[in-house]
């Protein structure tokens, strides 16, 4: 099983360099060579997610190690979704070292499987799990969406039009793929909290609490309503858009991140 | 013999020089007859195009050749030898063969990568073949070129980026828009530079064309070259709201856009992204509107900068390109090369049939009495027996390089084969 995880961890570590290269040189061969290795790693990573699954019982999001690895596994799946239905080349080396830090990170926690404390044992820690990590990686894809635009609408304005322009693609495409993105995460954060809370009524017997994860979890919420708001309302879209949706990934990684290990949290895996 | 290109381009000639040495349509045929008259030459090919007359030879490499065939060019193009002299050049052998890739792949042309030239060189050689003026060497060297062009193109990024302003607007705008057919376009004014611009554009397919002009009339007419819709010059900034790129060259003194005139089209139209080209000098678009989220302005200078350093571009991508070329080369002189060898297996081959069907008779008046079929059998095994021993010869001579020649001569002397026959 670590054996597993580690060349997981390889694969998506070479897919990153070879984003990387892909970004500065722009050879089709590197970009193949991205869309194979990290097909590969997505299938040992699959692999991995299910073991867990099946020796513990229920979906593995119950320790730091395995909400990261489960994290970057979403991660993978959507970039392989978006790369499906719109092809845009780049986007693997914008959002490949995200899977990639994100799965480092996941290496460096406590890999052994605890027994889950009874009150959490409920089918709501599948569908909530899911319904928040889907969110949480479309809203990923879209911070690595953003990223491109800020860069094509970088060059265009300044009339800088070097190789990186030309392989970059066109700035209205990629306002409407962040938009298309933000618009699948919002529901999915919704239903994720609404989810939440429900199971934390049956579990500690109250909806909400004012738990840091429950609080940031809302402050996400809010800033992606907020993204949705201004665009349908004030038009605020391109560069506007884009920065927000970088914001939102960001307040996501806190949430995820700095809730757990900073703040005293009842999601803490303890 | 050798491959032997003579010719003047438009580094070597000027355009006066060019018009005189062109050929006409009608008088390729008589060209190239002029020339396959001379002794010394086995085949042509005539390229004729506005930047560059070349004729491509396959013939005896002796020295005076090229004198020869220089001379039959003043003859036919009344042009003084001494003048014509100084423009032509000429290479033989492998720098023919370089030379040749080189034109196809557009290394050699005015504007580097330009796409028309591999047309003009395959369109040259189709005019060849139907006068039935090439053979197995000119053959092999247009076909090897044409896969030459192909390869540069898709190896390299030669012919890839814009190269005039109006092409550089088209390009920039599919970077702002996505699909250009969903787009409105507006010419503003009607500058001649602005209208080309416009051609471009609207050749690669907007949604709608709105003109607006000065003087109505103009505007109108075209409007009507452009399948578009006229609008009256005082309202074109209300037409602004549903505009996506407008090209701009009104000719007049003063901005005829201003900042706070865009804020408000931009307000109405609820930041969808406008591309502005503005090619009138003075310009006509106040340039603080670039400023703007979601409003992209190029001006002539900045177009002319995209294009000079997409130039730039290709010089880089060029270097790439003779890398691929000196590797063709390369393949063809081996093949040229593997063509010593064919003579001998020409002779090796008439050796062998030879001796069957001097055995076969022999065999024929021994057996008496033998029907028609087993006699086809017999054939076939002694048919099957020398194939399968000239076989590794053969493949032997075709494929060694370093030492094919030692192994003619060996051959040829093991065999007695002398009188070699002439390649055909």
């Amino acid at each position: 099983m670590t054996l597993l995880f580690e060349l997981t961890l390889t694969f998506y570590f070479i897919s990153t360099i070879l984003g990387i290269v892909e970004l500065i040189k722009g050879s089709s061969a590197t970009a193949r060579g991205l869309i194979i290795f990290s097909s590969i790693g997505f299938l040992l990573h699959t692999i991995h997610v299910l073991f867990r699954f099946f020796e513990s019982g229920y979906i593995p999001v119950t320790s730091m190690h395995e909400a990261a690895s489960f994290f970057s596994w979403s991660m993978v799946f959507l970039f392989f979704i978006v790369e499906y239905r719109y092809k845009i080349g780049l986007l693997g080396a914008f959002v490949m070292p995200l899977i990639f830090i994100m799965m480092l990170s996941s290496s460096i926690y406590p890999r052994e499987i605890k027994p889950l404390s009874p009150v959490l044992q409920s089918y709501w820690l599948g569908i909530h799990t899911i319904l928040a990590f889907t969110g949480d990686a479309a809203f990923a894809m879209a911070c690595g969406i953003g990223i491109m635009y800020l860069l094509q609408e970088y060059f265009v304005k300044k009339k800088k039009l070097g190789s990186l322009f030309h392989r970059l693609p066109s700035l209205q495409i990629l306002d409407e793929i962040n938009y298309r993105l933000i618009t699948i995460g919002f529901p999915l954060l919704t239903l994720a909290i609404i989810t939440g809370a429900l199971w934390a009524e049956s579990a500690w017997g109250s909806y909400w609490q004012w738990d840091p994860k429950e609080v940031w979890s809302l402050i996400t919420w809010l800033i992606y309503a907020l993204v949705l708001h201004v665009r349908l309302r004030a038009g605020w879209r391109g560069k506007r858009a884009a920065i927000l949706s970088i914001l939102g990934f960001i307040v996501v990684i806190i949430t995820f991140f700095g809730v757990n290990l900073l703040l005293n949290s009842l999601h803490g895996f303890v | 013999m050798s491959i032997i290109v003579i010719g003047l381009n438009h580094k070597t000639a000027d355009i006066e020089l060019r018009e005189k040495l062109a050929f006409s349509d009608t008088r390729i045929p008589e060209g190239v007859q002029g020339i396959l008259n001379l002794p010394e030459m086995r085949e042509i090919i005539i390229l004729s195009t506005c930047n560059r007359v070349e004729l491509y030879l396959y013939g005896d490499s002796a020295p005076e050749t090229p004198d020869k065939v220089k001379l039959f060019l003043s003859d036919f193009h009344s042009v003084e030898l001494d003048r014509l002299d100084r423009s032509l050049y000429t290479h033989t052998g492998l720098d023919a063969v370089r030379h040749v890739f080189r034109v196809a792949s557009s290394l050699d042309s005015m504007v580097l990568g330009e796409p028309q030239i591999l047309g003009q060189v395959k369109d040259a050689y189709n005019r060849a073949l139907s006068m039935k003026s090439t053979g197995l060497m000119l053959n092999k060297l247009m076909k090897k070129a044409a896969s030459v062009a192909k390869r540069v193109r898709t190896e390299t990024k030669i012919a890839e980026n814009a190269v005039s302003i109006s092409y550089a607007a088209v390009e920039l705008a599919k970077k702002i828009f996505q699909d250009l057919r969903e787009e409105v376009f507006m010419l503003l004014g009607a500058g001649e530079m602005a209208e080309l611009a416009a051609r471009h554009l609207v050749n690669s397919g907007v949604k709608e064309i709105v003109v607006s002009n000065r003087t109505h009339e103009r505007g109108c007419s075209l409007a009507d070259e452009f399948c578009g819709r006229a609008v009256k010059f005082e309202d074109f900034k209300h037409e602004l709201i549903n505009t996506d790129i407008i090209i701009c060259s009104t000719g007049a003194p003063e901005y005829v856009l201003r900042l706070k005139d865009m804020e408000g089209v931009m307000k109405e139209r609820r930041n969808k992204p406008v591309f502005l080209i503005d090619i009138s000098v003075p310009r006509n678009i106040d340039p603080k509107i670039n400023n703007l989220d979601n409003v992209y302005l190029y001006d002539v200078d900045d177009l002319q900068n995209v294009v000079d350093s997409n130039l730039h571009e290709r010089q880089r991508e060029a270097e790439k390109a003779d890398e691929i070329i000196d590797e063709e080369v390369a393949v063809f002189d081996k093949w040229c090369q593997s063509l010593d060898a064919v003579p001998t297996i020409i002779a090796l081959r008439k050796m062998a049939d030879k001796i069957k069907k001097e055995e076969m008779k022999k065999l024929s008046s021994k057996l008496n009495g033998v029907n028609e079929g087993d006699m086809k059998s017999i054939e076939c095994a002694v048919t099957g027996i020398i194939n399968k021993l000239i076989h590794p010869p053969t493949v032997a001579l075709k494929e060694s390089d370093e030492d094919r020649d030692l192994m003619i001569s060996a051959l040829t002397r093991l065999y007695g084969l002398n009188g070699k026959e002439p390649v055909d």
